[in-house]
């Protein structure tokens, strides 16, 4: 059994590296590697606020803390544009999760819907501060040092990094969630006090699972930055961004593995294939809108739970036929 | 710095955060009566804004007598969208869904608006809006007051039909323990979407002396509903009294903030006092310590 689903992500992988093989239009290229960026924040995003059940609406504070560390280091290090610059790419990362400390030292402190909130206000604050500081070049944003690639394959190398971020992020959830760790973070997502009773350091827990998922999401944004070859405050630090990642996650299955994977995977490669084909943004907003209200209404645990609960349901009425096999769906 | 700008900026916030009050104060009984945080409050702003903008410039009929016909249609679209979305929501993420269900309506209504009215924004006109009156040497912008005796008189008929009123009782029942109400034969569900109609209702006299002292278009409800946001958890979330006091103290302190220091930060000192307040009392204001917390 287990061998059985290890060969399905071998399988995927397989497939997600031949996809720029086959997509060789640097526009869908691009959706492309915008997906994989999407998919791999929102796996991140749920390793901590799907397990630990606090909905943090503040990712694009870590996003646009990569971008921009991106942006000054390639800039005051003067690094030439070409390759050497995806180094710079988990440095981003580590400058989320120096970020990230302080501000779940803070957030944490508050219970759910307190900290909804707060992770929006300091969300704010970030993208204010970029805004009106002096070194980030303020509202006019920053220009990264050129890539003179080929415009054909121009997307080719971020592909394949993209990709590997996704693959780090999916491997650090999985194993995360099979942890002691992981168990610790579902059980504040269950009963935060009771797990505080029967000894789990909730607060240390809280705060690594909040830096640790700050870490892909800052390689995402650095990863964006250098894609994008500018960067302006308002991009990097989205409110819409921040959102965006958890109706992904909450369309695929909020708490699941797989769940944020299928949820960044469709909705956002719908999403920018739906900007370039069709240029009117309004029209997209109602849809996704629509789209998404229809998941929650009929299927409110999203789409991975709902597919193998009718899957499970199918199996038994097959099964009922001969012997009483009673499954109890106690699976993740 | 001169003290004449501070005193200035003193009564402007107080003016202006008594209108932010009013709003804030719909989207605090909406989540303390269902523990629904309404994310679509923002959008809610600027439909009621683009409703008085359309009935003025379509029809010259006056922002303020045209709340007749607003305030009612608010109320009818939040009833709509409580009883076909908000009251479906169960379960122990019920308040998690609540923002993305919101959000996900406030996204329908942004694009619905965008392609109505355009992105381009726009002011509601009226002949009192850019003239003011002087009193003590100070002046005061007769939109900004009208505003704020608005304001005023709603906040003051919501008092009165929460606490003088039967209705107004079984809210109350209602914010303090659902299950309790429900026992003592409060129809929870129905108070609920009454709530939820009342709280979007709001939005319209909200919505209207916005966009009266603001450009606007449908993606200003971003900014709008992170301070309103900010306000209600400051008060303490479900608070009447703690949206109405931060709302006020929220707005002046902004705008104090932009004078002696300058009008670049002050936005950042809004959130900045929520974040400094909350790290040393995380129940807000005027929350109950440990009230509602898992």
């Amino acid at each position: 059994m287990l061998r059985l689903r290890n060969l399905w992500w071998v399988a995927a992988l397989a497939v997600a590296l031949l996809v720029p093989q086959i997509l060789t239009n640097p526009a869908y290229r691009n959706i492309a590697v915008l997906t994989l960026i999407f998919t791999a924040c929102t796996t991140s995003w749920n390793m901590f606020s799907g397990y630990s059940g606090y909905v943090a609406l503040g990712a694009g504070a870590f996003y646009g803390t990569g971008a921009y560390t991106m942006a000054l280091l390639s800039k005051h290090l003067n690094v030439p544009g070409n390759g050497n610059m995806f180094w710079l790419v988990p440095v981003g990362g580590l400058a989320a999760v120096l970020v990230a400390i302080p501000v779940g030292l803070i957030a944490l402190r508050v219970r759910r819907h307190t900290f909804v909130v707060i992770t929006i206000a300091i969300f704010f604050v970030f993208q204010l501060s970029a805004i009106n500081a002096n070194f980030t070049g303020g509202t006019g944003g920053f220009t990264l040092p050129y890539i003179p690639w080929m415009i054909q394959d121009y997307q080719l190398p971020f592909y394949y990094v993209a990709l590997a971020i996704l693959v780090f992020a999916i491997a650090l959830s999985a194993s995360v969630r099979r942890s002691r760790f992981g168990l610790q973070l579902l059980a504040i997502r269950d009963d935060e006090d009771r797990a505080l009773g029967l000894g789990v350091k909730v607060f240390p827990v809280k705060l690594t699972g909040f830096a640790m998922s700050a870490f892909t999401i800052g390689m995402c944004g650095a990863l964006y930055a250098m894609l994008q070859g500018q960067i302006y405050p308002q991009f990097v630090f989205d409110p819409i961004f921040d959102i965006s990642i958890a109706l992904m996650a909450f369309f695929g299955g909020f708490g699941t593995l797989l769940g944020p994977i299928i949820g960044g995977l469709v909705l956002e490669s719908s999403q920018q294939y739906l900007t370039v084909t069709y240029s009117n943004g309004s029209l997209y907003l109602i849809l996704f809108g629509v789209l998404f209200l229809l998941v929650v209404l009929f299927m409110p645990q999203g789409i991975v739970v709902f597919t193998r609960e009718w899957w499970a349901k199918r199996q038994d009425r097959l099964a009922s036929t001969g012997e009483v096999a009673s499954v109890q769906g106690g699976n993740s | 710095m001169n003290s004449s700008a501070l005193i200035h900026a003193v009564i402007d916030g107080v003016l202006t955060g008594s209108v932010y009050a009013l709003m804030a104060t719909g989207l605090t009984l909406i989540f303390g009566v269902m523990d629904i945080i309404n994310v679509a409050q923002g959008i809610f702003v600027i439909l009621g804004a683009y409703l008085s903008y359309a009935l003025s410039v379509h029809w010259g009929i006056d922002p303020f007598v045209g709340l007749v016909i607003t305030i009612p249609t608010l109320f009818l679209v939040g009833i709509v969208v409580e009883r076909a979305f908000i009251g479906r929501l169960k379960g122990p993420e019920k308040t998690a869904m609540s923002i993305l269900v919101t959000y996900a309506i406030s996204l329908v209504f942004e694009g619905s608006l965008n392609m109505i009215f355009s992105v381009n924004y726009v002011q509601i006109q009226a002949s009192y809006v850019n003239q003011s009156f002087r009193i003590f040497g100070v002046y005061f912008a007769y939109i900004y007051v009208y505003g704020f005796i608005l304001a005023a008189v709603l906040l003051g008929a919501l008092y009165v039909m929460l606490y003088r009123t039967r209705f107004g009782a079984s809210i109350r029942a209602s914010l303090a323990d659902q299950t309790a109400a429900a026992l003592v034969g409060i129809d929870v569900k129905r108070v609920s979407t009454i709530c939820f109609g009342i709280g979007i209702a709001i939005t319209a006299p909200g919505g209207m002396i916005f966009g009266a002292t603001n450009t606007f278009n449908a993606s200003t409800s971003y900014d709008l509903i992170s301070r309103l946001l900010t306000i209600i958890v400051l008060g303490g979330m479900g608070s009447l009294g703690g949206a109405l006091l931060a709302g006020i103290l929220m707005v002046t302190l902004e705008d104090i903030v932009g004078v002696i220091w300058s009008p670049i930060w002050s936005t950042i000192s809004f959130f900045l006092v929520l974040v400094i307040v909350l790290s040393v009392r995380p129940q807000g204001l005027f929350g109950k310590r440990s009230a509602r917390i898992a």
